[in-house]
């Protein structure tokens, strides 16, 4: 490890300060992908602004149709919360999926978007569920926050506050996981509400994407067989010693075909 | 330095440390509580595993200071203080679940945070809650029977 400094405000307002102040600042969230990084040198801020004690970034709620979570809720809060469990099971399906139960015990909503991992599974839910992403300056629609790889449309020292999801009528994750990371090799979320159904796969391209000809094919029936003649096109997916783009191809049409038939299971209502 | 107020198996702890010490050095090197291992370097083999206001977490990926005003609860405290093993750790000998033993302090800390949550695993929970540990050498089949058994005993 290197030398920096630490500080952890009690407030939004002081946090907001404190990174304007310092040298080279990072937000410290749950720590489970910076704390690694900062081990290996891979970034070398000057001080961690730990957003830890920082009540308002906090907490699960639902209103009309929103769910809204808190930025610095950590995974296995989402996974285990009736809220979620009650109103998108699909999201506190994916929430359990995340790495192990000690990671989940750390890692956040915020922390994990703000990251925007190819592979990392928080995405594929934000885009498919059309998730508003609030900031301390501005709204941003999931379809406009996840850029490029590890790429994100915030601002330099711009803060994740919450994310609000709209209430689908029906969802479903389905992960094909790397078995020693746990992170996605491919992972497809499908949500169908009223008559529009989004698609979001991560783990396949350098960043979470839509598979738009899926979606149109869905959109006048939301059912496994009405996807079964599309293939996408491994050109530009990720290809590695774990799969190849063909391959990655291949798994998001059997993982979108799982993901409907699951919400389909799943019902109305959920 | 900033000065760290935490409480490490119920004892109060002060202590003026580098910001970037990880909370395993700090259990380790300053405290000498040694039975928490490092194991890897890259966060995914769980022998580091302690509790931290209850909850398992990889204290490798942890900042000391990150546990400042909370309760970390190491393997040192699994025991009672007479020294009676905890049903875990019996069940851990009776089964074989450990040769070399190193991966075995994280596995036994993860093992009672599971059966905090879930007094009664499946073996395939018992499976999924030990994602995040890595034995190298016995193989899980022991540890995933122990588990179950200590379950058992400790419900009785």
């Amino acid at each position: 490890m290197y030398a920096f400094n630490y500080q952890c405000p009690q407030a939004l307002a002081e946090a907001v300060s404190a990174f304007t102040a310092a040298d080279d600042a990072t937000w410290l969230a749950g720590g489970q992908t910076l704390v690694p990084v900062l081990k290996q040198h891979l970034a070398m801020p000057s001080d961690l602004i730990d957003l830890a004690s920082i009540a308002e970034l906090k907490g699960i709620s639902v209103a009309g149709n929103r769910l809204s979570i808190g930025a610095m809720t950590c995974h296995a809060e989402v996974a285990g919360s009736p809220h979620v469990r009650g109103h998108i099971p699909a999201l506190a399906e994916l929430a359990g999926m995340i790495g192990d139960p000690h990671v989940r015990n750390r890692g956040t909503l915020g922390g994990s978007i703000a990251n925007n991992d190819p592979a990392a599974d928080y995405p594929a839910a934000l885009l498919a569920l059309d998730a508003v992403v609030h900031t301390n300056k501005r709204q941003i629609a999931a379809d406009a926050f996840f850029t490029d790889l590890f790429e994100t449309a915030l601002d330099e020292g711009e803060l994740i506050l919450r994310v609000d999801f709209p209430l689908a009528d029906k969802a479903a994750y389905e992960k094909f996981a790397n078995p020693a990371s746990r992170y996605a090799v491919v992972g497809v979320f499908a949500a169908c509400t009223g008559n529009v159904s989004r698609i979001a796969v991560t783990g396949a391209g350098p960043c979470v994407f839509r598979a738009d000809a899926m979606e149109q094919a869905l959109n006048s029936s939301f059912t496994a067989a009405a996807i079964a003649g599309i293939t996408a096109d491994p050109e530009g997916l990720n290809s590695d010693m774990h799969a190849s783009a063909v391959y990655r191809a291949h798994l998001i049409g059997v993982l979108a075909g799982r993901a409907i038939n699951a919400a389909n299971a799943r019902g109305n209502g959920q | 330095m900033p000065t760290l107020n935490t409480r490490v198996n119920g004892t109060s702890v002060s202590k003026q440390i580098e910001a970037s010490t990880l909370l395993v050095d700090l259990l380790r090197d300053q405290l000498h509580l040694t039975g928490t291992h490092v194991g890897c370097d890259t966060s995914q083999c769980g022998a580091c595993v302690v509790h931290l206001d209850g909850r398992a977490v990889k204290s490798c990926t942890v900042l000391a200071l990150q546990a400042e005003g909370r309760d970390v609860t190491t393997i040192e405290n699994l025991a009672a203080a007479d020294g009676t093993l905890h049903p875990l750790q019996e069940a851990f000998r009776k089964h074989h679940a450990l040769q070399c033993g190193f991966c075995t302090p994280g596995m036994l800390m993860a093992c009672a945070a599971l059966l905090d949550d879930n007094p009664d695993p499946s073996e395939a929970e018992v499976r999924a809650g030990l994602e995040g540990n890595i034995c190298r050498c016995t193989g899980y089949q022991n540890i995933v029977s122990a588990v179950r058994d200590a379950a058992k005993q400790m419900r009785a």
